[in-house]
């Protein structure tokens, strides 16, 4: 045990595990992302990251990750995408782009990026519409004509007199922790009618079927165990007409940027992971969950699959993240 | 020190010990700046302090292990690797010694301060099972240091002991909160930081036997003065607060 022997195998330790490590992110890059592996005793087996664990424990893993990272989710969000993550966000609901009285179901929600962006929107919506400018007249209704024009009233609220529904988002997410973050924003920012929480899984929705408009998972189906059984159930639970849509982190289409893209993943994240949240080990398991989750052309296949037609990706910021959608026609 | 097979386990984690996370050069000069900050502006975040030892600490660490090598209690403690945790420290016996003694003092020390011997964090960044256990080891004795140099818990006495340990171990970690520590210091305890305090743990640390190969589990029996004088340990300067001579009142 000479201090040479030492030094040197210390070196030697680094240079394997970095090694390692470059030729693990070449190998996802290459191999199929998606795989099931079956364990020698018959039970099967899939991915935690680039571990392989049993199937049936995956769902308690991913609980305890988003147990541990709730609370600093956000600033954790905000640190490692340098807010962009937001302008992600705000793209989605764009391109969603809601109208008044939408029904949307957004699952793996927690925290309520989704839900308060679709929010504002059609409060947004709702304002500018033609008959709130009508409004601004304060112009007296002769008697005789009132009975007329009160079909037409748009309440204070924003909803009309007849049937329009209001703009609603129920919140559905498989961790506690993470719901309870996203209730007290809620409070805060002022959706507490508009929003309902609760608690199920994406694989088994507790939700009546063909009941909404536009189903929406962002960044929550890459840790789902059955990625088939989650898109089946979303399928059920939109009405005929309704929209799938999925906001991913997915593969990066460009080599360069790709180097770029997993050096800063696998060198920077877990310890922004460990300084900012204490938990190393939650932020690695996200950079290799990434990996493991199939390509664009893969996971449309697979919404393909559910039932879903126009079912189309676009790429966001060279594919880093991605929009899947898919209508139930 | 691998747990379960190769397969259920994540490739990388506990690689060289339980608790092992390996880090390539670059996440550990990352971790070092980011958990340096961190550990300055929040010193409650001891995972950071941690971090920061661990990641800054690799020659010490080494410098430190060649010299517990060349010490025959050195290379004992090397060779047993004795931990201190509520498993191996039998807390009532400490209790019923008698009131001079060094177990005693360590005892108090414990529980006035409601401190446990497993509030020592794991090892995770160092890539080297002999050099992961002499940071464990210092961690874990950093509480038999206070006690030793006769220093409570606070700021000011965190930061002698720091000073102490910056002269025993070397290690950057010590150093910095050391120098950086005194700014956190009320004007009082500053004034008597610069004055009375610094020049004795100057000397302290200096001349004191190699501290980090005394096997402290051995000695609770014995009186404290003459436990300090085998260590070359200069009676600490009064006015600290709790840990007086027998004879004195505490503060």
């Amino acid at each position: 045990m000479a201090a040479p022997m030492v030094k040197r195998s210390s070196l030697i330790i680094n240079n394997i595990f970095s090694n390692y490590i470059r030729k693990n992110i070449s190998k996802c890059k290459r191999s199929i992302s998606f795989s099931r592996v079956n364990g020698g005793d018959n039970t099967s087996q899939t991915h935690f990251g680039y571990e392989n664990i049993p199937e049936d424990e995956k769902e308690e893993r991913v609980y305890k990750v988003f147990e541990n990272v709730a609370t600093k989710y956000d600033l954790m969000n905000d640190a490692m995408s340098a807010g962009i993550h937001r302008l992600w966000k705000d793209y989605f609901i764009s391109k969603m782009a809601p109208t008044p009285g939408t029904q949307l179901v957004d699952v793996a929600g927690g925290t309520g990026d989704i839900a308060f962006r679709f929010l504002n929107y059609v409060r947004n919506e709702d304002s500018e519409s033609y008959n709130n400018q009508d409004r601004q007249f304060d112009v007296e209704t002769p008697p005789e004509l009132r009975s007329i024009s009160e079909l037409d009233e748009i309440s204070e609220s924003g909803e009309s007199k007849t049937e329009k529904a209001k703009s609603f988002v129920t919140i559905c997410d498989i961790n506690q922790a993470m719901l309870d973050v996203g209730k007290s924003k809620a409070e805060n920012l002022g959706f507490s009618s508009e929003t309902c929480f609760i608690q199920g899984n994406a694989e088994n929705l507790p939700l009546e079927s063909n009941k909404y408009d536009v189903y929406t998972i962002a960044y929550g189906i890459r840790n789902c165990t059955h990625i088939d059984k989650v898109l089946q159930e979303a399928y059920r639970v939109l009405k005929p007409g309704g929209r799938f849509m999925c906001l991913e982190f997915s593969h990066v289409t460009y080599p360069l940027i790709q180097q770029l893209y997993d050096s800063y993943s696998f060198q920077v994240i877990p310890v922004m992971g460990q300084v900012l949240a204490q938990d190393w080990k939650s932020y690695q398991y996200l950079v290799e969950s990434i990996r493991q989750f199939p390509k664009q052309e893969e996971f449309v296949e697979m919404i393909r699959n559910a039932g879903f037609k126009m079912a189309k990706y676009e790429n966001i910021t060279f594919g880093v993240t991605a929009i899947h959608s898919g209508f139930k026609i | 020190m691998h747990t379960d097979s190769e397969d259920n386990h994540h490739p990388g984690y506990d690689y060289l010990y339980s608790g092992h996370i390996p880090t390539t050069r670059f996440q550990k000069t990352l971790l070092a700046i980011g958990s340096g900050i961190t550990a300055i502006v929040d010193p409650a975040r001891d995972d950071m302090v941690s971090a920061f030892g661990e990641t800054t600490g690799y020659f010490a660490l080494q410098r430190l292990r060649e010299k517990m090598l060349k010490d025959p209690v050195g290379r004992q403690i090397l060779e047993e690797r004795p931990i201190l945790n509520s498993s191996t420290l039998d807390i009532d016996y400490l209790g019923s010694l008698p009131e001079n003694t060094f177990g005693k003092h360590y005892w108090k020390f414990l529980t006035k301060n409601g401190f446990s011997p497993d509030a020592r964090l794991p090892v995770q960044f160092v890539d080297d099972d002999d050099l992961q256990y002499v940071m464990l080891r210092y961690r874990q004795i950093h509480d038999l240091f206070h006690t030793v140099l006769g220093m409570p818990p606070h700021m000011l006495g965190e930061v002698i002991v720091k000073m102490v340990e910056t002269f025993q171990t070397g290690l950057p970690m010590c150093a910095l909160a050391a120098m950086f520590g005194p700014v956190r210091l009320g004007p009082v305890h500053r004034q008597k930081y610069f004055t009375t305090y610094l020049p004795w743990a100057i000397k302290c640390g200096s001349s004191a036997k190699f501290l980090m190969a005394v096997y402290y589990e051995k000695h609770w029996e014995q009186d404290l003065q003459e436990f300090r004088q085998e260590l070359n340990i200069i009676e600490p300067p009064p006015g600290i607060g709790r840990k007086k001579k027998n004879t004195e009142n505490a503060s």
